[in-house]
Parts: C-alpha cells; sequence; structure tokens
C-alpha cells in the first residue's frame, strides 16, 4: 500500500477549545484504522498531550533532544502501548521557545513524515511565534472552534494567518456541540458558525461528559471502544479525514426527546 | 424569522440569544478582518491622494463627492473607489465614473 504522507495542523487560536483532545483522539483513531501515526506537541510551553495519551510516565527524550542531536528520532518517539500504531514526539522544555525556528519545525516534521503516513501536528494556543513556528511544515490545517463568541472569533484570526501561508485545504471542527441548545437556539448553530468562517465542515463532536473521565484515566475515549457520543464523533472525524464517504453527523439528529422535536418545529423557517 | 421568532415578538420576548451572538460576531469580525489587511487610515488616506492625483491628470474630478473605502465581505476585501467625474479636460461632457479594483 502506498504511503499517505499527510501532515495536519491542529490549531484554534483561542485556548481550551479542545485541540490536544482532537489531536490525542484522531491520533489513536487513524492509528487504529492501520495507518501509522504520529503525534507532535508542538506546545512548548504548555504541553500536555503526553497525559492525555497516558504517556508522560515514559518520557525520555524530546524533539528538542532530536533537534541538539542528543537522540535519535526512535529514542525520543513514546510508542502507545495498547495502539502500537501510534507514536508520541513530546516537546521540549518551555526555553524552547527562545531559540526555535520554523525551519527547526521542519526539520522535525521531515524526519516524522518519512516514517508515518500521518504525523498531526498539536499547536499552542495564541497566534505569536509558538504559533507560527508550529505551523512552518504543514500543507493543510484543521481549525478546531466552540460554538461561542470568542472562540469563533480567534478562529478567525487563525484562519487569516493560515491562508497567507498558502495552507490548504483548511478544514473546521466544530467542538463541544450542545445540541439542545442549539435546537433552542440559545447556541450558535453549525451552520451559523460554518458559514461565518467560511470553511468547509470536517465534522462536529458532542459535548460530552466521558472525555473529562477519559482524560482523568489517560485513556483517549476512541482508544477504549466504548460507544460515547463524542467517541463516535472523533471516529466519525478521522474516517473523513482518511477519505471515505461518511457523512457529517447531524447534531439536530441526536438530539431525540419529543421537547427537542418541539423545539425544532420551533425552528421552521416561516419567511 | 423562524416560528420561534415570531412568537417571542408577539409575546414581547427578547430574541434567542444565538441571533444576538452571530449578528455581534458579524460585526466584530467584519471589523477585525479589515485591520487585517494592514491598510491604517494614514496608508489609506496616502492611497487616495495619489489616485487622486494621477485620475485628475486626465479629468476634472468633483472632490466634494469622492469616496474611497475598503469594503471586506467572505474573507474577500475590495479597494472601492467612487470618483465623480465633472467634464473631461477636453470636453464638456457630464458623466459619472465607476471604479472598482480587487485586492
Amino acid at each position: 500500500m502506498a504511503k499517505t504522507n499527510r501532515t495536519i495542523l491542529i490549531c484554534s487560536g483561542k485556548g481550551g477549545v479542545g485541540k490536544t483532545t482532537l489531536t490525542a483522539n484522531l491520533g489513536i483513531a487513524l492509528a487504529n484504522s492501520g495507518a501509522s501515526t504520529a503525534v507532535l506537541d508542538a506546545d512548548f510551553g504548555l504541553r500536555n498531550l503526553d497525559l492525555l495519551l497516558g504517556l508522560e510516565n515514559r518520557i525520555i527524550y524530546t524533539a528538542q533532544d532530536v533537534l541538539d542531536n542528543n537522540c535519535r528520532l526512535d529514542q525520543a518517539l513514546v510508542r502507545h502501548k495498547q495502539e502500537p500504531n501510534l507514536a508520541l514526539l513530546p516537546a521540549g522544555d518551555p526555553r524552547m521557545l527562545d531559540w526555535m525556528k520554523p525551519d527547526d519545525m521542519k526539520k522535525i516534521s521531515n524526519l516524522l513524515s518519512e516514517k508515518f503516513d500521518y504525523v498531526l501536528i498539536d499547536c499552542p494556543a495564541g497566534v505569536e511565534d509558538g504559533f507560527k513556528n508550529a505551523l512552518a511544515a504543514s500543507k493543510e490545517a484543521i481549525v478546531v472552534t466552540n460554538p461561542e463568541l470568542s472562540a469563533v472569533r480567534d478562529a478567525d484570526r487563525v484562519v487569516g494567518i493560515l491562508n497567507t501561508c498558502d495552507i490548504d485545504p483548511i478544514q473546521l471542527v466544530i467542538n463541544r456541540v450542545r445540541p439542545t441548545m442549539m435546537a433552542n437556539q440559545e447556541m450558535l448553530s453549525v451552520e451559523d458558525v460554518t458559514s461565518i468562517l467560511s470553511l468547509p465542515l470536517l465534522g462536529i463532536v458532542l459535548e460530552d461528559e466521558q472525555v473529562i473521565i477519559s482524560t482523568n484515566r489517560g485513556e483517549p475515549l476512541t482508544l477504549s471502544g466504548k460507544k460515547s457520543p463524542a467517541s463516535k464523533c472523533y471516529s466519525n472525524i478521522s474516517q473523513r479525514i482518511r477519505g471515505e464517504d461518511v457523512p457529517v453527523i447531524d447534531p439536530n439528529k441526536e438530539s431525540k426527546s419529543l421537547k427537542d422535536k418541539f423545539l425544532k418545529l420551533m425552528q421552521t423557517k416561516i419567511f | 424569522m423562524t416560528l420561534r421568532d415570531l412568537i417571542n415578538k408577539l409575546l414581547g420576548r427578547e430574541t434567542a440569544s444565538a441571533n444576538t451572538a452571530r449578528e455581534r460576531l458579524q460585526l466584530v469580525l467584519a471589523h477585525d478582518r479589515v485591520d487585517m489587511s494592514s491598510l491604517s487610515t494614514d496608508l489609506l488616506d496616502k492611497m487616495r491622494n495619489e489616485i487622486l492625483n494621477v485620475v485628475a491628470k486626465y479629468v476634472e474630478i468633483d472632490f466634494d463627492e469622492v469616496a474611497v473605502s475598503l469594503e471586506t465581505e467572505d474573507r474577500m476585501t475590495a479597494l472601492v473607489a467612487n470618483l465623480p467625474i465633472k467634464r473631461t479636460i477636453s470636453g464638456e461632457i457630464k458623466f459619472k465614473n465607476i471604479e472598482k479594483t480587487n485586492k
């Protein structure tokens, strides 16, 4: 089988919208489908990807050591025990922020893309140097946002920057979707966010308590195979990344109670 | 307008917050996107004067009616210049010219 060889940037602008959680879950889901996958923590200031994957105790070397020639790439990569197709390249310490240049990122990401089908880069929040370094090696990007004003606004800034860096395609993931609030029109709808940002929608992720529980355990939802709402959404997104022709999960269909149906009726456009 | 909006209006209730959010977001983004096109008011003024000077070489412009602005829609920013012409240098013909340049 031909190697896929895709480097995908996962970014959001605003912090706390779910970049790292998405990276961890997509990493596991893609690896689970048989593709060799690497996740690179490009958030040198506040690294967390290791925690979400439950790999924090197995880190010996980091991306910094690879760049300094203190070790080989193989030595720095942390293989996931339950999902051996997935490897994490941990971020170095925050001092790296001072000297890291876009060329360093290109070097690391070239090393990774020689070995892996998918390289997912978990971006730092913000639109400053850390973000600009992180995007240097990517040809495509996933922008994560929440259906909230500040998150969408920050996502728009990020899209503006990505557009000037020849990154294409840029696809959208809307995280923490609450179908009932959307039906109530007390939350920006999926259509609102998609049309305001004018990006193609890669997928949505439903609000789900299981995300917090799985983070506590350091076992991404897609790993356990449990059928929770968010887990289904992550799998749906990974299928769509691999080019499978599956429809985006529709939040309207996820709220099935009679009250929700009534609320949906109230949304009918009359003029 | 949705069925819900209509009922809210009839009952004199506030509109749903998602509508408010959408409107506020659209406004703030229109502003952000112009900022990002990195043309400050000073630069825009300078450019406006240079454009006017060039056009004024060939035709007589009604300076009081001149309007030059940046308009942003769906991430595309356009420079829109409306330069009403009083007469050409050679003739007395009265006409109105709208010049559009895509950025």
